[in-house]
């Protein structure tokens, strides 16, 4: 594949978004009915599941903590999920990216309720267009909250990329596989934390602060769409007369 | 009651119910970050004003045993001096053979499964529960024991208290207007015993709309006129239906 254009004349992007524009996010709750919660996260082309179950009973008693609740997570792609297949054998980068994901996760799940426990949350990425870990992040601290397990505050993510020397908000996988960096953060934003941030790529002091910035404005667009999303299902409940 | 219901909204994780000085009527649903309490589950916030007091009754979660909780558990498995029972918690619960028996058995001699075995329904009470041992329940109580007759429905364990409702109000509603036997157990299993299965279901339907509806005020009128209109269209007693 040869390079696209990634920003055109008229300033905006290889499809059409201005550099501060998310793509469309679309959110479900409450997908699956076996999971203890669940949750359907899409961020444009990149499309996420994401199940907890638990907190649960742990066979293996060496992991188990005696105060608190142990988080193990799952990222996985689906074979189907990108160009080419995927080798379903979890890869190198896919058990990076469970840790990564279950620790943007930690600071904020109230894991001293249940001790002795574990609580595991499995990610599928079923369609890949680039910011599937933020994707997942966000997915994943949804299906918590519908899993009722109490959380000081959800967990938003977002990416921001530098694409032919731009900052630009939720980057796509073009522009991923030919901008010059990539740096997602995760955002609880109530309580003001931060509890990723990554950075792929060369950015300076000051486009850092003003990628964290635009990351910042994109996690409380995405928030409050997940709060609406979290309310909705009780919101559009009708009373049957 | 109304006006009561009516100051109840809905919260999300991470959600300012309220800023001042209030006091936490339950801890681990609501925190405290300087004057901001942040609600850190799906539920519905309670605000009293004037005793400042503040509450959030989840929508969505687990059972979480506590102690002298009525319980209906499955058995899952029969050991030699005990057997464990599913609750619908993170931990399986113990049952003592002395304590289910009441005599002390010896297991030489004596296979526990001849008394319950796996499936078995139990009701039983939770004894000791703290966060260094699992669950121990107890039958040692009115009306426990072994369960066997009736039929089990399974809701939400966060929706059991409307099913009680305030002072056991809906739990007396739905006895007194079905004529069936509630037993309602913490865990979110409901134990019923109807005298025809026409009432039965119609029992299981209304448990169903108070799980469905269980954060819309005005539920218990709703539930006792959802039971006559039902009870009137199966012909069980006489009155117009209304047609939509």
């Amino acid at each position: 594949m040869e390079k696209p254009r990634l920003i055109r004349e008229d300033g905006l992007r290889h499809d059409g978004r201005r550099p501060d524009e998310l793509r469309p996010v679309r959110i479900s709750i409450g997908v699956l009915n076996k999971a203890s919660g669940s949750a359907l996260v899409e961020y444009g082309g990149t499309k996420v599941l994401a199940a907890v179950h638990g907190p649960r009973e742990i066979s293996q008693r060496h992991i188990l903590l005696p105060d608190r609740a142990i988080i193990r997570c799952r990222y996985h792609m689906l074979s189907f999920s990108t160009h080419e297949r995927k080798s379903p054998a979890p890869s190198r980068r896919e058990i990076e990216l469970s840790k990564v994901v279950r620790e943007s996760l930690e600071p904020v799940v109230i894991s001293e309720v249940f001790p002795r426990t574990a609580i595991d949350v499995f990610v599928e990425v079923i369609n890949a267009d680039g910011g599937t870990r933020t994707a997942a992040v966000t997915a994943a601290s949804l299906a918590l909250a519908d899993a009722g397990i109490p959380m000081r505050d959800l967990v938003v993510a977002i990416a921001v990329g530098k694409v032919s020397g731009t900052l630009v908000l939720d980057i796509d996988e073009a522009e991923d596989m030919y901008g010059e960096a990539d740096m997602p953060v995760a955002v609880a934003p109530s309580i003001g934390l931060i509890t990723l941030l990554q950075l792929n790529g060369v950015l300076s002091r000051e486009e850092f602060s003003e990628a964290l910035k635009l990351a910042l404005k994109g996690a409380s667009q995405i928030y409050e769409k997940s709060r609406e999303a979290l309310r909705d299902r009780y919101m559009k409940v009708k009373v049957e007369e | 009651m109304q006006s009561q219901e009516a100051q109840r909204i809905l919260v999300v994780p991470g959600e300012v119910v309220v800023e001042g000085d209030y006091k936490i009527l339950t801890p681990s649903y609501v925190i405290r970050i300087d004057r901001k309490y942040i609600a850190t589950i799906v539920g519905l916030a309670q605000i009293d004003n004037e005793s400042k007091e503040i509450g959030v009754i989840p929508l969505e979660g687990c059972y979480i045993p506590q102690l002298e909780d009525i319980v209906i558990g499955y058995v899952v498995d029969a050991g030699l001096t005990s057997w464990e029972l599913d609750i619908r918690a993170p931990f399986t619960a113990t049952l003592y053979a002395v304590d289910f028996l009441g005599r002390p058995i010896n297991p030489a001699r004596e296979d526990l499964s001849k008394y319950l075995a796996s499936g078995d329904t139990v009701l039983a009470k939770v004894e000791v529960f703290d966060r260094n041992r699992g669950p121990v329940v107890t039958t040692k109580g009115k009306g426990l024991g072994k369960i066997v007759r009736g039929t089990i429905v399974e809701i939400s364990p966060v929706k059991v208290a409307r099913v009680i409702g305030r002072k056991g109000s809906m739990h007396q509603l739905l006895a007194s207007e079905t004529g069936c036997e509630v037993t309602v157990a913490r865990n979110g299993r409901i134990l019923i015993s109807c005298p025809n299965r026409e009432l039965e279901d119609i029992l299981v339907m209304a448990i169903l709309k108070i799980e469905r509806e269980a954060h819309i005020p005005g539920l218990t009128d709703r539930v006792k006129e959802f039971i006559i209109r039902e009870k009137v269209r199966r012909g069980l007693i006489g009155g117009e239906t209304k047609t939509d």
